[in-house]
Order: C-alpha cells, then structure tokens, then sequence
C-alpha cells in the first residue's frame, strides 16, 4: 500500500508521527495532544466487537419503545424512571422509593462484576463494553467513513484546507452532532413514555428540562466520543489506575508475546538469521499492531494505562502473520505468568477458576440471591404509623383518652383497593379516620387508588384511660376487603 | 536595563527570580486557555455591574440596566404558585364545606394550607399543636363552647367572639359577686363545689350540695341548664366536662363565678381569603375535636 503514495504524502505522514520536538526552555508543562489516525482492520476480534456495539446501543436506542402493561395510571413502558410519581420500572419489578436498597445491590453487584471481569480478563469491559469505547468506536467509524483511513485522512490533514475537505469535515461533524443529539434524546425516553414524549419533541410541547437533557447529553456525547476519545481513557478514567490495583499475574491480558517475538527485524533479515541458526524473533516490526490502536499505543512495550483491551492489535498482528507465514498469535490474550513459564519450557496455564475468581462469583451469588429474594417476598401492601408528638394525648370532655395518628397505607399494585383499618390489643378502644365515613362493622374503610399511598389522619380514643398504664401497645391493621390480605404495625397508645 | 533571566541549571528553565528559604521558584507560565478564561471572568463581572444592580452608594445603590431586584422574583414566584393552586382554590371555594372532607385530594389541600394558616395566625393564642392553654380553648379535645360542627367552627373563625363585630359570637358570663353581685362569697363557695361535682370532681366534706344545687338552678341554670350541660348558642360552658377553659379547681371556679369571664377572639373574615378560613375549618375540625 505505501508504495500508492507520493513521497511528498509519505513524508506528511511520517511527520504527522513525529513526536513533537521538545526545547528545553519553553518546554511546555503538558504535552499537546497527537493526533490518532486509527487504521480500520478485519479479525475475529473486531467482529466480535462489532456485535457488542450493535447489541448495546440497540438496547440503548430501542428500549425505551419497548411495552410492559402497568395498569391504568401508567404508561406501559419497560424501562421507565418516573421521577414525577417517584417509581422506577424495569420490566416485572416497580420500585418505590423506599425500597431503593434494590439499586444498591445493582451497584454492588455491577462492581463485583466489573471485578470478576477484571480477573479473568483484565480490562475487557474497557475494550468492549464501556460506553465511552463503544461511542468512540461509532464515531471513528463515521469519520474514516466520510473522510477515509488513515493515510487518507493523515495526507488529507497535512495539505491547506480545500473547500473538499473542509465540506467532508463539516460532514463529519454534522453526523456526529445528530448521533450525540439522538444520544441524548434516547436518554430522555427512559423518563417518561416514550411515545408521547417523541411527538411532544418534535411539536415543541415537551418540558423544558427535557430539551435541556437533550442538549447536555448531546454536548456531553460530542465532546467525548467525537473531540476527545482516547483522552478520556487517559486522563479521566480512574478505571485503569484502580484496576490496576486489582489484577493479578493470571488475568488474560492483550500480551504481545516478547518471547516470540524478540529480537525483531525484517522478514528477509529473520530467514536469514534463521537459515545461521542465529535467534530471529517473528515481529517484523510493521507496526500494524499500533496503526490500529484506538489510544495509539504500542503493546510491544508491555502492560500499559494506555491499553484498553480491545483487541484489534491481535486481529491486525494476525493478518500480518498470516501474510509472512508464521504462526497466529504473536499477539494474543495471555497472561504474564506464560511468558516466564514457555521460557523454561514449561507448559501455558490458563487458571480462570481460582480463589479470587470463586470469591467473586460467590460474592456475586450472594447478593443476586438476596436480591431475588427480596423481590420474590417483597409485599404488595405497606403500613406505617406515626404517633402525633404535639399533643401526645388528648383528654376529652368524659375523663377518656384520645391519640392521634397519621396512619399512611401503600398499595403497590396496579389496582383500586379497599382496606378495612382496625386496631388490636386496646380494648374498648374507638378508632376514626378524617375524611372517611363508610365503615364496616366500628371500622374505617379505606380505599386507596392504583399504585398508589393514601394518608389518612386517624383518631383512636380509649374510655378507661385508668384501666390502662401510661403506655400501652396498639397495633394497626389493615385487611383488604375480598383477599383478606392483612398488614399490622405496632405502636403506643399514651394515656397520662 | 534589561534583566538576563537566571537559569535554573537542573531543570533549564529560567527562573522568576523570587526566592523563599533558598529555593528559587521557576518561570512557569499559567496555561494560556486558562488566562482567557481568568479574564473572560473579568470582562464578564464589568458586565455584570453594568447589568444588575450592585455598587452601593450613599443612599441609594446602582439598579442596573436591567432593573432587577429579587423581590420581583418573590412576586413572581408568589404569583406563580397562586396560579398554581388556582384550580384547587376554586374548587375549595365552590365545595359546601361538609363536602370537602369526601374528596381525598381536596381534604389533602385544604389541611395542608389550613395546617399553614394555623401556624401564622392561630398559633399565638391556641399553640401550635392546637392545645390551647388557660383561656386560650383546646382546639384539640371535645368541649366546645360554640360547637364543634364544621359550620359553627367555621363561623367563629370568619367572625369571631365577642370582639365588636356584629357578626361575632355574643354572649357572656357576667360576675355574679363582689359588692354589688347577686350572690354572696360562702353561696359562691357553695355554687362552686357544685359545680365540681359536675364533672365528677371532688368537693369539700361540708360542703351543701343540695343548697349548691339550688342556687345554681337560680342564677346559673338559665346559661348553662338545669343539669349543668351548658348552651352552645351562648358559649356557656357544659359544666360537666373535664376540660374547664380557665382551670377546673375550687379557687378558679370561685373566681370565675365572683368576676365573670369574656374572653375574646379576632374575627377572620376581614385578613384571611374565603377559602383559608374554610382550610382552617377543616382543619381545626380534622384535629380530632371535631363533632
Ligand atoms: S503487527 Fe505484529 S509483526 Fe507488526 S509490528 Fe506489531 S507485533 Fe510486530
Ligand atoms: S494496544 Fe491493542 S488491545 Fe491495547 S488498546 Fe491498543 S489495539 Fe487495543
């Protein structure tokens, strides 16, 4: 291929990746950033991440439109943040806010996750899965789509501007703006039905915030994906310092396989020494493996910040071992402990099933089941009871007793219900609610509407106050009128 | 004259010259885009005198082009959130008041703003938890003197008592001793255990009750009935509660029968909207008095 180009082309390009020259007195405190001309390549490994790029921002883009009947008040929608109602919806589950523990537990397991990811795998959700790198990906891929690959685009960045470049920027830059802004308005669909809110965006009827939202996350997803890139990785990431921290010398690491591949030198130059029995390694140093590198780094120099795992110096290093017939792999997932181990002859060990992992997928099942658990036996019914403090009691005309209390009844099913409210243990005792007159037998019937709370003020007055010590224990229950399903919750009744 | 710059000899680099305890600071320059942001903050603060008001003058102060003043936010805000409640307000205001309590969210309302309006203007006299103290009526329990139906509560909150309205609750316990009273202190003595033993209280071991009795009957009967239950038209007291307005033992009944009692209460109507002094009915009404 370097033979396509002028020389003139060729020496911009190797300009372009010249490091900048540095003097001693303006040395700058920082170091610009070079720009990274990643070139396109075919493998296993690329397809791979093809897919998880697809899988993922499909489910990101589409979800939202994705139905869940939920009853009449809400919309039917899977996926669902209603931050109005303070509900959030993920398919068969509906959490309410204080059951938001629940997310804790996503977030402890998501970290464990990453963890045990981190120990098979070292950064693979850096490679593969991480918005940013998948975003990134996007982006690159609409760039070298309209302004070409990397010797295309590296000559093209060298010569004065024309008015067919800046038109193929400006291309650029607008597809890159309407991804962010369909990004961003994908973002906003998780916060109220999803349908709905599309027509509102476009007749202009949509709350402010969401065109603010929008607007952020469409910044936000330029800047990022499009100007930033692998600086993000670099510089903002925290990930790679604190996995570093965590990985150990059996995770699978993109290894360049220094054993192999050392001393290297042209193809020629290696038949040649091979034919001298003299050691020639396979690398013919053509620097695939950093062309394609999405951080513009060279693996050959080792484990590094800079890696992200994605793999695509393995599948470019294997096309050119195919090329120049040696075998596959040069570049590979291995681990450091190989490295030493095929030096002394020994055999590859590839351990994924060891203590760290075992502990955390053990970890990871635990708190899954604990989860599960709390999902399966979580209750459709809730009561709380709260003693008015100011007065603690009242004495009424009669010399009897009278508590207050504000009694707050959930019902977190998607249908009206009716709850007939008692109390327990205090004999003789009388119970009204404010602003319910439809009783059953002494007692207040409530009716309280779909996926909904409903408090009522409550009032319960015993008539032998004398009878009864300074504090006495009541307990509140609700029986749902039909099911009979009941709920209790104990409180005091003061008397003195 | 012309300064040649010192050069820090193991960096290379030159040096601003300033020198702490020996060590020589080197000549870093701030990040360029880091000055223009520094002073895009300045020009941007010029502006911002210009705009809003800010230098303080003798007696006055610099209003800014823009005229702005955060009061006007206030009214703003204020406004806002009338117009918010607008059509709950309405709604309050067409619903009769025994209605109200039959539709949750307009109870809700209606206590929430009552609750508020409470703690503004009722507080000072009857607490705010609404218990009251000496003279000051718990708003709380169930002895009400001009009646705890939501329409009476609600008329003397709008009008009040005998406080010069027309409108306002009338009636009074004259003093029925002294020089010119019609009972003489050892009949007052009499007339109060009596009236204990009304509410089931108890009384002095010599104390006549039957002579009690029928002075009471004579002189207190024609306010508070022959059995003592009061009358809610004039606020005369049902005598048979446990709960006395000014205090149930023998001096304090002594004395409220030898002076008599008048307290009085502020009519609302003429400083409160409608529709507040119906929230506070409800509300008051809610409280668990409420008949
Ligand atoms: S692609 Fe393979 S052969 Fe080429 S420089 Fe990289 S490691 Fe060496
Ligand atoms: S060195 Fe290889 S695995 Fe690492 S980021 Fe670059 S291309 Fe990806």
């Amino acid at each position: 291929m370097s033979d396509l180009l002028s020389p003139a082309a060729r020496k911009s390009a190797a300009e372009v990746e010249e490091p900048h020259a540095v003097g001693a007195e303006d040395e700058p405190l920082y170091e610009s950033r070079r720009e990274i001309y990643q070139q396109s390549v075919k493998g296993r490994l690329r397809t791979i991440k093809w897919a998880v790029l697809f899988v993922c921002l499909g489910v990101y883009y589409f979800l939202p439109f994705v139905r869940w009947y939920r009853g009449p008040n809400q919309p039917d929608q899977a996926v669902l943040v209603d931050i109005a109602n303070n509900r959030f919806y993920f398919f068969f589950i509906e959490i309410w806010p204080q059951e938001i523990y629940y997310f804790t537990g996503l977030l402890v397991m998501a970290a464990l996750i990453l963890f045990l990811m981190n120990a098979v795998a070292g950064r693979v959700w850096c490679g593969y899965l991480c918005p940013q790198t998948v975003w990134t990906d996007l982006f690159t891929t609409v760039e070298r789509w309209v302004e070409g690959d990397r010797r295309e685009r590296m000559i093209a960045d060298s010569q004065p501007m024309s008015a067919a470049k800046a038109g193929r920027k400006i291309l650029k830059h607008v597809l890159w703006l309407m991804i962010a802004w369909w990004t961003g308005g994908a973002w906003v669909l998780y916060f109220a039905d999803a349908p709905t809110l599309v027509k509102d965006l476009a007749t202009f009827q949509a709350p402010m915030v969401a065109y603010v939202w929008i607007g952020i996350l469409t910044f936000t997803t330029y800047s990022l994906a499009g100007l930033m890139k692998e600086q993000v990785c670099l510089y903002m990431c925290p990930w790679p310092r604190i996995q570093a921290a965590l990985t150990d010398q059996y995770a699978l690491n993109v290894t360049y396989r220094y054993d192999r591949g050392e001393p290297r030198m042209s193809v020629k130059a290696a038949a040649k020494a091979r034919q001298a029995e003299q050691p020639a390694g396979d690398c013919i140093d053509c620097r695939q493996c950093v062309v394609v590198c999405p951080t513009g780094v060279d693996i050959r120099d080792g484990a590094q910040l800079g890696c992200i795992q994605c793999g695509l110096c393995i599948d470019a290093c294997n096309s050119v071992m195919t090329k120049v017939n040696r075998p596959l792999g040069l570049i590979a997932y291995d681990n450091d402990v190989n490295i030493e181990r095929r030096r002394e002859g020994l055999d590859e060990v590839y351990p994924i099933v060891r203590t760290r992992t075992v502990l955390y997928v053990a970890m990871i099942a635990a708190v899954g089941l604990v989860m599960l658990y709390g999902l399966m036996t979580r209750s459709f019914t809730d009561l709380s009871v709260l003693h008015d403090r100011n007065p603690l009691f009242v004495q009424l005309s009669d010399g009897s007793v009278r508590n207050s209390y504000t009694v707050r009844i959930l019902n977190k099913r998607p249908l009206h219900r009716i709850f007939v409210l008692a109390v327990d243990e205090l004999p003789l005792a009388k119970l009204t609610a404010v602003g319910v007159t439809t009783t059953s037998g002494d007692w207040p019937v409530v009716d309280v509407g779909p996926d909904s709370t409903r408090e009522v003020i409550v009032h319960v007055t015993a008539a032998k106050p004398a009878d009864l010590p300074a504090s006495s224990r009541v307990t509140f229950r609700i029986t749902e009128l039909g099911s009979g399903e009941k709920v209790s919750v104990s409180d005091h009744f003061i008397s003195r | 004259m012309a300064v040649q710059p010192e050069i820090d000899h193991a960096t290379g680099r030159s040096t601003t010259g300033h020198e702490w305890d020996g060590i020589k600071e080197l000549n870093s320059p701030l990040p360029k885009w880091w000055l223009y942001i520094f002073y895009a903050t300045i020009v941007w603060s010029i502006g911002y005198w210009v705009v809003y008001p800010s230098w303080p003058l003798v007696t006055n102060y610099t209003k800014g082009v823009f005229g702005y003043a955060s009061r006007h936010d206030v009214t703003r805000e204020l406004d806002a959130l009338k117009a918010l409640r607008a059509e709950r307000a309405a709604a309050l205001a067409r619903t009769p008041l025994e209605d109200i309590s039959k539709d949750p969210t307009l109870l809700t309302f209606a206590l929430a703003q009552g609750k508020a309006a409470f703690g503004d203007n009722c507080a000072p006299c009857h607490g705010l938890s609404a218990t009251g103290s000496r003279s000051f009526p718990n708003l709380r329990d169930d002895t009400w003197l001009w009646g705890g139906g939501i329409g009476d509560i609600h008329q003397t909150i709008a009008f009040g008592i005998r406080n010069g309205d027309d409108r306002a609750r009338q009636g009074v316990m004259p003093p029925l001793g002294g020089p010119n009273g019609v009972l003489k202190a050892d009949e007052i003595v009499t007339v109060a255990n009596f009236v204990r033993s009304l509410s089931g209280q108890s009384t002095r071991p010599n104390a006549d009750l039957a002579k009690g009795k029928e002075l009471f009957i004579a002189n207190c009967a024609a306010c508070h009935g022959e059995d003592g239950r009061g009358n809610r038209d004039l606020g005369a007291p049902n005598l048979t509660s446990r709960n006395y307005l000014y205090g149930s033992d023998e001096k304090t009944i002594i004395e409220t029968i030898t002076q008599g009692r008048g307290g009085v209460m502020p009519g609302w109507v003429t400083r409160l909207d409608e529709t507040t002094v119906k929230s506070l009915a409800v509300y008051v009404h809610a409280l668990g008095g409420g008949q």
